[in-house]
């Protein structure tokens, strides 16, 4: 009845199964797209890896201070980073430094985000590092208080997601000073030297 | 030229009538409760608000429309991290006092299926509560009847707002139950791997201004091969 008042309303039912086509044709080709397409697409940049000659593989990634540098989270600052932080008040806070940074390849191009943590638990120092490289995954790595002969700290994986999750390794991180004397160049690097090698082989 | 419009008119409608039958779906299931919800292991609660000016920060590309904080954050606008957002906020105990800070760092999920109601964010949690250690979290959350239920409603509300009381366990993996992966960096339990559920529950979401109040939810259960201090636990807040 519908159909025969279109039909009658265009004058022609020729063109109302033309429409009743395009329907179909329409949802088949919005279902068809969103199933060819991804909804997500991650920019990838190239991983600059090394092949170690004993096994394994190394890594580096660094942090141009203060360029990179998105938040620096610790009690009393007089200029927080970023302008406007609220840094929490209570006294169980009170030994804790938070940063959040953005992390650059040997390319100097951004591909992550880091988090770095210092605390005082009890009489011990703690310091963490977290990684995390959107189109590969993240790591989590533990280290040592005590800086090693040469001004560097070394810290072990402790957990990892994706690329990362059958991996293990060490971490160095180390500080390094801007001598170029260029005009917009960096206070200092921070840099991350990653040691890993696979343990297991992915999804067993 | 009549077949022509017609043809075209009918490709613009059958689009149509696949989105909104992918959106209304009567057949995708509401998430089901996590089982750590209602768990007999000893747990630890953390709660955060979930209102963006009440995190220490939040950024990320500054083109989303949950905006960042406080305004003169860095944004995340380079290329391999602009589907990602970083948050940094405080996080509460059972008792609803501070028991450390929470760093949570979201990536779009190219696992994501939207034929299949997956709306996928991959993201991790660093906790770090003074005293009971530091914890690393590796999930995958699912917001899909979040975005039908509470952000499409409120575009379509009249004053591009939506309330009501939606609660949310936004974890989906990658433990077999829908549950987070938590390692122990440090403090009582450092080297146990446990698991770990988010929630969220969202009260107002405003367009312009993304989750206006809103409370997050963390559950981690403790291992029970591990004897815990009853006192530790019940400073954690420990159900």
């Amino acid at each position: 009845m519908c159909q025969n008042w279109l039909a009658e309303a265009t004058g022609d039912s020729v063109v109302l199964k033309t429409f009743m086509i395009g329907t179909l044709l329409g949802i088949a080709a919005a279902a068809g797209g969103l199933y060819a397409f991804p909804a997500v697409d991650q920019h990838r940049e190239l991983s600059i890896i090394s092949v170690l000659p004993n096994g394994g593989n190394t890594e580096s990634f660094h942090i141009n201070v203060p360029m990179d540098r998105i938040m620096v989270g610790a009690p009393g600052q007089h200029e927080p980073v970023p302008p406007g932080l609220i840094w929490p008040t209570d006294e169980l806070l009170a030994d804790v430094r938070t940063e959040l940074f953005k992390i650059r390849n040997s390319r100097d191009t951004v591909v992550g985000v880091a988090v770095r943590n210092a605390a005082k638990a009890d009489t011990v120092d703690l310091i963490d590092w977290v990684l995390h490289l959107p189109a590969r995954g993240s790591v989590f790595v533990n280290m040592s208080p005590d800086a090693m002969e040469g001004g560097y700290r070394i810290g072990k994986f402790r957990a990892g997601t994706r690329e990362f999750a059958t991996l293990t390794g060490t971490m160095t991180e180390s500080w390094i000073v801007d001598t170029s004397g260029e005009e917009d160049a960096p206070d200092g690097r921070i840099e991350l030297f990653l040691r890993f090698v696979s343990v297991k082989e992915p999804g067993k | 030229m009549k077949y022509v419009v017609a043809l075209v008119l009918g490709l613009l409608f059958g689009a149509f009538v696949f989105v909104v039958g992918l959106i209304y779906n009567p057949f995708i299931a509401r998430q089901n409760l996590s089982p750590l919800t209602v768990t007999n292991a000893q747990t630890i609660t953390l709660s955060y608000s979930g209102a963006v000016t009440d995190h220490i920060i939040l950024t990320n590309d500054g083109e989303s429309e949950t905006k960042p904080y406080p305004t003169k954050v860095l944004l995340l606008y380079e290329r391999p991290i602009r589907q990602s957002t970083v948050m940094v906020t405080e996080l509460r105990d059972g008792r609803n006092q501070v028991a450390g800070i929470g760093v949570k760092i979201s990536s779009l999920s190219e696992r994501t299926d939207l034929l299949g109601a997956k709306a996928l964010v991959d993201s991790i949690w660093y906790m770090y509560l003074p005293g009971k250690g530091a914890y690393f979290v590796e999930q995958s959350e699912n917001y899909w009847t979040y975005l039908r239920s509470v952000v499409i409603a409120a575009h379509r509300s009249s004053a591009n707002v939506w309330q009501g009381n939606w609660h949310l366990d936004t974890t989906f993996g990658p433990g077999a139950l829908k549950t987070a992966k938590v390692t122990a960096g440090s403090g009582p339990y450092a080297g146990q791997v446990m698991l770990g559920v988010e929630s969220l529950t969202t009260y107002v979401y405003s367009v312009s201004d993304g989750p206006v109040s809103a409370q997050g939810r963390f559950i981690i259960e403790l291992p029970s091969t591990l004897e815990a201090d009853p006192e530790s636990l019940a400073d954690d807040g420990v159900l």
